[in-house]
């Protein structure tokens, strides 16, 4: 396995960055531009997710997280706990992000009748 | 009861305005919203206050507040990187620049809500009114808490809390324009954009370091990572990316004449004054305090600031003096002032370290900017308010209709340009010092270019007021005494700052130290 094959994750993240940056910025549906600005924020998840995760001395994946008192395998080593939690924090935090943006989007589609943003464009120009 | 205040003050300053603002939200209708904010952001105002005395008494020079039991615990291991030991917990740390900019943003705040009632009778639909009070004080919360965190996770979280009620504010415009609507929305999409840049610089830290907390952080990074790390270099570019895109910083201002134009003449005045100031403040942060100067100055990015901040100068000037609209006119002319907010920073001198005077000229240039450019923005509001629409020629004879609102107009703009006497000159001359102690003469000459061009855009908007001649049509008096209150306090700050710092210096110069020194 070439070396940067044992990154496979964090391409993915970056590919999948790009991916969602490219529609933001270069698709003229507002709602468009915002599965792309999901898609930008969920790449940078598996990102955090992917700090996590741990190798044992053995090349093993570590094991859960768990305490032993509360049933779990702590004898081991075991993956970061710390990511996921901020993690769950971010996915609330851009779920907001899509509340507010598509409240927002609504709001223009009443009062311009349209999403697109060239023609928004116009209407903007001609005012 | 005042005892369990003084040991939870860090942590009240945030818990007040975010409890606040949902009772607000809920308990706010007939027109009780008014009074529940202006308390709510007076006493914030009068907590900050206390914590910047406590932190100008402590002799450490900073005061820190832990939540939670886990401090004492045993560190857990939580590090992929063997060996490094995270702080479990987060931390709030006060040292003197975030005491600084905490006084600002609350005061900005106290005296934005003060004038608020009114104008907001006029631009926004009393359905509304309630909701749009509850969410200024949750940006409100969002900008303290941003300012006072001592963990780089919860700064991300506080950011977004902050950015999101900013974009809701914006919008809620669209009843006086609706172009709000897409200025906001063109916010959002640039401001998640950059929050997301500063989230995976975090996490990049993190992965170095294994902790969240930025003292540890800091010393973890200016101790045991070798320097020319990969991995710390992409989180520098991020994160200066990330923060400069909240700072308004040119070339990354796109956002910012819109939103600041077409949003209410109270958000206007908000933002305008606290917002990017914060935005730059968590960057100082990352620069000087996490980074530290002898890494951030070894890289090409202080040149390249600097040659930004000079640019934004020039840009925002050249663009405010084409302007027709008042708030746009004003709003350029904000990202002319990051440019001088910035400059301060990037000066070093022959063995590489900041010179304090520059630094000392841009703290002080944060805290007249905000008040100068409040005091405008009220002022626009305020005639906002009277003929409904701020264009260059429904200002003429306004000098006659409004003496109050044209005289803080025409005191504000002298500060803007930088005239002896006001808060601008202070902050404008130690710049100026500190580029010629560092011998930066073409930036030194920038400053001046700038200072001309500020000369052009200010007489712009007096020119009409003084010299002409009134529409035919009804007569329009002076707005009501609250409406322009704040702009009269404001300018009173301006002069007061112009003459004799006080209290504000002594912060100043602790916070110049602070960065100056390389960090606590």
């Amino acid at each position: 396995m070439p070396p940067w094959a044992g990154h496979f994750n964090y391409w993915i993240y970056v590919v999948l960055m790009m991916v969602g940056l490219y529609a933001a910025i270069a698709k003229g549906n507002l709602v468009k531009k915002l599965l792309g600005l999901s898609l930008f924020q969920t790449g940078i998840f598996i990102f955090y997710i992917s700090t996590s995760v741990i190798l044992t001395e053995s090349g093993q994946f570590a094991t859960v997280p768990i305490l032993a008192e509360h049933g779990g395998p702590l004898t081991e080593t075991y993956a970061n706990p710390l990511p996921h939690v901020l993690i769950l924090t971010a996915i609330v935090v851009s779920v907001s992000t899509m509340a507010v943006a598509l409240a927002i989007v609504v709001n223009i589609k009443r009062e311009f009748g349209t999403i697109e943003s060239d023609e928004l464009l116009e209407q903007e120009l001609a005012e | 009861m005042t005892a369990g205040v003084l040991r939870n003050l860090p942590a009240l300053v945030v818990i007040v305005p975010l409890f606040m603002g949902l009772v607000t939200a809920i308990l706010g209708r007939q027109g009780r919203a008014h009074w529940l904010a202006l308390a709510t952001a007076w006493v914030t105002f009068g907590l900050t206050g206390l914590l910047a005395y406590e932190v100008l008494q402590s002799p450490l020079g900073f005061v820190t507040y832990t939540f939670g039991p886990w401090a004492d615990a045993v560190p857990l291991n939580l590090a992929a990187r063997p060996g490094a030991v995270a702080t479990p917990g987060i931390e709030y740390r006060v040292d003197h620049l975030n005491a600084l900019f905490l006084v600002i943003v609350a005061g900005m705040t106290a005296i934005v809500i003060l004038g608020a009632r009114l104008s907001l009778k006029k631009e926004i639909p009393e359905d509304r009114r309630h909701v749009f009070y509850g969410v200024l004080l949750l940006c409100l919360t969002g900008l303290l808490g941003i300012t006072i965190t001592g963990d780089a996770f919860n700064l991300y979280v506080l950011l977004e809390i902050s950015s999101l009620t900013a974009y809701a504010l914006v919008a809620m415009g669209k009843s006086r324009d609706k172009r709000a609507l897409t200025a906001s929305f063109h916010y959002l999409l640039l401001g998640t954009v950059g929050a997301s840049l500063i989230l995976i610089g975090i996490g990049y830290l993190f992965m170095v370091t294994g902790t969240l907390n930025m003292t540890e952080m800091a010393r973890i990074l200016q101790e045991e990572i070798p320097r020319r790390n990969k991995t710390v270099s992409t989180a520098f570019a991020l994160l200066l990316a990330g923060f400069g895109l909240k700072a308004a910083l040119f070339p990354l201002h796109a956002w910012l004449p819109n939103a600041y134009t077409y949003s209410p003449s109270v958000v206007s005045t908000f933002l305008a004054s606290t917002a990017t100031k914060v935005g730059l403040y968590a960057g100082l942060r990352f620069y000087f305090t996490i980074f530290g100067a002898d890494y951030t100055i070894s890289t090409f990015a202080n040149e390249a600031l600097l040659f930004l901040a000079c640019a934004a100068i020039l840009h925002g000037s050249v663009m405010a003096i084409q302007q027709t609209n008042v708030k746009r006119l004003l709003a350029y002319s904000s990202v002319a002032q990051i440019g001088y907010l910035v400059i301060g920073f990037c000066l070093v001198d022959a063995s590489g370290h900041p010179i304090e005077s520059g630094v000392t000229g841009s703290l002080l240039h944060v805290a007249n900017h905000a008040v100068v450019k409040g005091a405008l923005f009220v002022a626009a509001g305020a005639v906002v308010y009277r003929c409904g629409a701020v264009h260059l020629d429904d200002l003429r004879g306004l000098a006659r209709k409004m003496p109050l609102t044209f005289t803080a107009f025409a005191v504000g703009g002298l500060s803007l340009i930088g005239v002896p006497l006001t808060g601008g000159f202070i902050s404008k001359w130690h710049i100026v010092s500190g580029a010629i102690e560092g011998g930066y003469y073409p930036v030194v000459a920038v400053i001046l270019i700038g200072s001309l061009l500020a000369v052009v855009y200010v007489l712009r908007m007096i020119e009409p007021m003084v010299f002409g001649k009134p529409e035919e049509g009804p007569q329009v008096g002076e707005a009501p005494p609250s409406v322009i209150l704040p702009a009269w306090i404001l300018i009173g700050i301006s002069i007061y700052f112009g003459v004799n710092g006080g209290a504000l210096r002594e912060l100043v110069e602790g916070a110049a130290k602070t960065i100056a020194g390389g960090g606590s």
